[in-house]
Formats: C-alpha cells, sequence, structure tokens
C-alpha cells in the first residue's frame, strides 16, 4: 500500500505544479483588477457572454446527441462482431484520431466552403450551398472530431456484455425490442455516460472548430474566453471568470451525469 | 412416459464454417422426461442443446415441438427455457428482479409475479435474498437463482447445459440431487448436457452417448452401462477393458485364446466382435484356479484398489476391494455375465487398452513392446 502511494508521487508533484497552482492562478485572476485588487467586477460581467455561453451548451448537447445516436448502434455492432472484425473496425475509427484535428478540420473547411469541393460539384447542376460559418458546419465539425470517443467508451462497455445473457433475455421471452429495452440498454448506461462525459465537455470549452468551420458568426464560450486571452483587447482578469464558470459549470454537469452512473462502472474523466 | 414425443429432431446436420457438428442426428424426447446428452467437449451435445432452443438453426434437418415444426421459431416464443452454463443472471437486476424478468416481459400482474417469485425461491432455498444483487452471490446461489428464473416461465420443457460445471464437487452432488427432485415433482421434462458420465447416470431416465457429432447410443443408464454398442460408449461410460474378439457362436466368444461362454446373441458366425470386460465385474481367484497375470501397478482409491494386471502382456484393469501388492501373481475368472461382446465400429482399438494385446506370441515374447505398454498404461491411468 505504502509502495503504491510512493509511485504516485510523481505524479502528485505534477498535478500540483501544473494543476493546482495554475487553477489558484486562475482563480487568483478572476477574483482581482489589472491592479492586484480584489474585485467582483470580472464575475458580473460575465452577463455580456450569456449568448455565447447558451450557444456553447446548445451545440454541445446537439452535438453530443448526434454523436450518441450514430455511435450507439456502431458500437453495438461491433461489439457483437467476431474478434478480427472488432480489431479492424476499432482500428478504422482510431485512425483519424492519429491525424492532427487542426488539419482534418481545415480539410472540412475546403469541402464547406462557398467555392470549396462540394459547391464546385453542385455547381455542375447550378446548385448552391452556404454551408461554411453556419451553426451546421461548427456541429459537423464536432461530430466529426469527437465521435471515436462516443464509440470506445461505448464499445469497451458494450463488449463485455455476456452474450448469453443476451440469449437468456431471449429464452425468457423477450423479442429483440425487448431485449434491448431490459438488458442492452441499462448494461450500457456506464459507456454512455463516459461517452458523453467525453464528448460534451470538450465540445464545450473548444474554439479552434469553432473559428475554422463558424467563422466569425458562430462563436462558442471558448472562443471568447481565447479572445481575452490572445485577442486584440486582451484582458487576462475576464477571461480568467469565464474560465472559472465554464469549469464550474462542467463540474456540475458532470456530477448530475455520475449521478446516473450509480454503480461506477464507467470510464471515469 | 406418454406415447407422443414432446420435442423431435429429425435427420439434423449442422457445421460451422464447413466444418460439421452434427450429422444425421434423430432423437425424440417425452413428456416428463429426464433426457441427458453426455459426450466429451466437442460431441454436439451442446449445439444440440441450442438448436432445440431456438439460438441456432440446423442447415438440414426438422426441429418439432409435439407435431409443430419450429425450425424458425425465434428462441422467445418457444415454450422451452434453458439454464446456461455461466448462469447468465442479469448483472444489473438483483435475485427478485431476475426471476421475474419472464413474467415481467409477458406482462403478468404484479400480485402474482410478487407470488411465482416466492414461491421459486423458497423451492430453491434463497428466500430473503431478493433484494441482494447477483454479484454478490456465490456460485451455488446463483445457479439457484438461474433455476428460479427458468421455472418461473413455467417451460414445459428446460434446457440445463453443463448446469454444475463450474461448482465443486460436493456441491455439484447436493444440486444433482436437488435437481432430479425438481424434476420429479414438476413433472418437467428436463434435457441435461453434460460432460460428466457419472451426473448422467445417476440423473437420467433416458442418456444419450453423442461424439464427434452424431448420437452413439440412446438408453437408460443400466442399458447404456451394461450393453455399450460400441467401444467408445464402453471406454467413456465406466471404466472398461476392450478386447479383440471373435464371437463363434450364439453365446460363445473366443479371445485372449480361449472360448468363453456369454450372454449374447445375434452376431454372425465368426464375426469379429468388441468384448467388454467391466474393471469391477472381474473376480480374483487364487493363481491356480484361473487365468493368471501378474500386478503392476496399485493405486488405492478409497472405495476399492485400482489395479493393473498384466496377462502375457496385455493389461487389464480390476477394481477390487482385496489388496494385492505389486508383482503378485493373481488367477482371475469370468462368469458368462461379466462379458459383453459389441460390434465392431471405427472406434475399436482406440479404447480400452486392447491395441496392445497380440495372439502373436513372439510378440509376447518381446521385452519392448511391454515396456511401451507400460507408459501407455500409466498415461490413461493419470487420465
Amino acid at each position: 500500500m505504502m509502495k503504491a502511494r510512493g509511485a504516485a508521487a510523481p505524479f502528485a508533484l505534477w498535478m500540483a505544479i501544473f494543476t493546482v497552482v495554475p487553477l489558484g492562478v486562475v482563480v487568483y485572476y478572476a477574483f482581482t483588477t489589472a491592479e492586484g485588487a480584489f474585485t467582483l467586477d470580472n464575475i458580473f460581467a460575465i452577463h455580456q457572454y450569456a449568448g455565447s455561453l447558451l450557444r456553447s451548451f446548445w451545440i454541445g448537447l446537439l452535438s453530443t446527441a448526434i454523436c450518441l445516436l450514430l455511435a450507439y448502434p456502431l458500437a453495438f455492432s461491433i461489439s457483437r462482431a467476431k474478434g478480427r472484425v472488432q480489431q479492424t473496425m476499432v482500428m478504422l475509427i482510431m485512425m483519424p484520431m492519429w491525424m492532427n484535428f487542426l488539419l482534418r478540420t481545415y480539410a472540412w473547411q475546403s469541402l464547406l466552403e462557398n467555392n470549396g469541393f462540394i459547391n464546385q460539384f453542385l455547381g455542375l447542376f447550378g446548385l448552391h450551398l452556404n454551408m461554411i460559418n453556419t451553426t451546421g458546419a461548427v456541429v459537423l465539425g464536432m461530430v466529426y472530431n469527437f465521435l471515436p470517443f462516443m464509440i470506445l467508451p461505448l464499445y469497451s462497455v458494450m463488449v463485455k456484455i455476456d452474450r448469453s445473457v443476451i440469449e437468456a433475455a431471449q429464452d425468457l421471452g423477450s423479442n429483440a425490442i425487448q431485449v434491448f429495452a431490459r438488458v442492452i440498454l441499462p448494461l450500457s448506461v456506464p459507456g454512455i455516460i463516459s461517452g458523453i462525459t467525453m464528448v460534451l465537455i470538450p465540445i464545450i470549452s473548444t474554439f479552434a472548430i469553432t473559428q475554422i468551420l463558424g467563422g466569425s458568426l458562430v462563436n462558442m464560450i471558448g472562443d471568447n474566453i481565447e479572445m481575452k486571452f490572445f485577442g486584440t483587447a486582451p484582458d487576462y482578469n475576464v477571461g480568467s471568470a469565464l474560465a472559472l464558470l465554464l469549469m464550474v459549470l462542467l463540474l456540475i454537469s458532470m456530477g448530475i451525469m455520475n449521478a446516473f452512473d450509480k454503480d461506477n462502472e464507467g470510464v471515469t474523466v | 412416459m406418454e406415447k407422443n414425443p414432446i420435442i423431435t429432431l429429425k435427420d439434423i446436420a449442422l457445421s460451422f464454417d464447413g466444418e460439421k457438428v452434427l450429422e444425421n442426428l434423430n432423437l425424440s424426447i417425452y413428456d416428463g422426461e429426464f433426457v441427458t446428452l453426455l459426450g466429451p467437449s466437442g460431441c454436439g451435445k451442446t449445439t444440440t442443446l441450442r438448436i432445440i432452443g431456438g439460438f441456432l438453426t440446423p442447415d438440414s434437418g426438422d426441429v418439432f415441438f409435439g407435431a409443430k415444426r419450429v425450425n424458425d421459431l425465434p428462441p422467445y416464443k418457444r415454450p422451452v427455457n434453458t439454464i446456461f452454463q455461466r448462469y447468465a443472471l442479469f448483472p444489473h437486476l438483483n435475485v427478485y428482479d431476475n426471476v421475474a424478468f419472464g413474467m415481467k416481459v409477458q406482462k403478468k400482474k404484479k400480485a402474482e409475479i410478487a407470488e411465482t417469485v416466492e414461491r421459486m425461491l423458497t423451492m430453491v432455498n434463497l428466500k430473503g435474498f431478493e433484494k441482494r444483487t447477483v454479484s454478490t452471490l456465490s456460485g451455488g446461489q446463483q445457479q439457484r437463482v438461474a433455476i428460479a428464473r427458468a421455472l418461473a416461465n413455467n417451460p414445459k420443457v428446460l434446457l440445463l447445459d453443463e448446469p454444475l460445471a463450474a461448482l465443486d464437487l460436493k456441491l455439484r452432488k447436493d444440486m444433482q440431487n436437488e435437481l432430479k427432485n425438481m424434476q420429479k415433482s414438476l413433472g418437467i421434462t428436463f434435457i441435461y448436457v453434460t460432460h460428466d458420465q457419472e451426473e448422467a447416470l445417476s440423473m437420467s431416465d433416458t442418456v444419450v452417448v453423442m461424439d464427434g457429432g452424431e448420437i452413439q447410443q440412446i438408453g437408460t443408464p443400466l442399458d447404456i452401462y451394461n450393453e455399450p454398442v460400441n467401444a467408445f460408449v464402453a471406454d467413456f461410460i465406466g471404466e472398461s477393458n476392450i478386447l479383440d474378439g471373435v464371437r463363434l457362436a450364439d453365446y460363445k466368444v473366443k479371445f485372449f485364446g480361449r472360448v468363453f461362454d456369454c450372454l449374447d446373441a445375434g452376431f454372425e458366425k465368426d464375426e469379429p466382435v468388441d468384448v467388454v470386460i467391466r474393471p469391477e465385474d472381474i473376480n480374483i481367484v487364487p493363481p491356480e484356479q484361473g487365468l493368471t497375470g501378474t500386478v503392476t501397478s496399485v493405486t488405492f482409491k478409497g472405495v476399492h484398489y485400482e489395479t493393473i494386471v498384466d496377462f502375457y502382456g496385455f493389461k487389464w484393469l480390476i477394481q477390487t476391494t482385496e489388496y494385492h501388492p505389486v508383482g503378485s501373481v493373481i488367477g482371475i475368472v469370468l462368469d458368462p455375465d461379466d462379458i459383453h461382446i459389441m460390434k465392431k465400429s471405427r472406434y475399436s482399438g482406440m479404447f480400452g487398452d486392447y491395441s496392445s494385446y497380440s495372439e502373436e506370441f513372439d510378440e509376447m515374447n518381446d521385452p519392448t513392446i511391454d515396456l511401451v505398454d507400460d507408459e501407455s498404461t500409466a498415461a490413461e491411468e493419470a487420465d
């Protein structure tokens, strides 16, 4: 036991220096003025960003829901496939993740642009679709980038569902829908929870994808935070307050989700 | 037992990836019977059970429940319930909900469900365990929940796939008795899959011995043991000394260079046969009164000694309560009803030590053959 604790020491040190201390710094900035005096003005300034915050949650929830709807049946069919097929499928899902996600998002940009590949093709038929710089384009980018993070936790929970448990349900008189509702769905809840956690939270706080696919028309809370630090008019104090707010909101939503995962069997993030 | 079979399998054949798993399988199961499918792993017994349960569809042949062909009936519509090898309890449900599962699917009334669950849990001695999650139960308790869950659906036929394989010996014996009693008192047909011949003999009304995807023999435990049809059955059910013989006339068989009286009739004249002699049937007498042999190994088994005796190069297994030390010379006598003859089959020569016997004295005098025999006998004993 003592040995195990000793082995965790380097990580504890790492956490202290690179997580706890920076967190302290963020809290300090959030509650001080540029001169270093205590103030709540930064917190009160947040209301200007309510629209962007709501949009973040809306895009986050929508993208996560789409990810879940796409990933669930796929993960289930992979988990029921033969061993070799499973390996190949998991490999194919992870492969895009080996490429830099900015690169992949820029690729979508060149596809969706007003004179991009899709519109060039549509142009042959005299058609044109305005896709870039819309919420739809941002959601598409989110789903595309985060889908693997939904599939993998679902798959890893589903693959553990014993075939004989499903057969037992059939044996006891359940048709396909009943097997799903009474056995497969409840047993995959931990995977759903960790999938949502792994997808929703990064989406809500992301900024690069919105900037590449949403331009200046679709901005999310992550974009605003980034602007406060690296934009034309930096304001570290308000930026920190926004970051702190986002963190608190995400902690709350994680807490709500974990309440559904009673057995705590899912991958904890 | 009633005249009309409750389940009939007709000319069933099934292959997985081009490999034949079942072939030419015909089986009738009658109402209220305890039928055991017995065989080594890979013999097709579980596959047969899964075909009855509806989890597999045969490539050819028909499955009948009563007079109704049910080949394409999905598992959930079949009036059978299964007890799976690893119990397959629902890990997200407690004991009560596991047992109630089938009734809830059928949308039975709450009061009726509660009453049945209580009755079932009382029957399997798990009253008071309703709220426990299944992962907190021992193997034996999980097994009981699985039994209660299957029987709560009031099936006509219960399929049991090696249900006791994961339990330790003592518990297994107890559960064997309990299952047998349950089957008798409920009057349900049990189709029981096992590779344990002792389990099969002690529980069943009918034993179906399978090997290589085919049925070798169907009969009562007594028939199977006393009148095995071939060397495989003789060897798989209990211990057997199997020798090469020639049936000279009805009730006369020649083996080991001598003619013996036996109780079997109905073979061709001078037909080569396999002769089975059960190790517990052999009578030991003083050397001057019978065939003589030298004891080469003795193993104490509790109830008896397993004594290996060398008769001119052929090693016999004899089970006896008397102790004869290694190296001692003993005599044996065979009564007519100790000798059972079987038709030659593809299993001839594979079991029962018979291959080490030769009528040619040259070979018998060859010391190297004895050495080889020693090793092979020892290896088989170790099994």
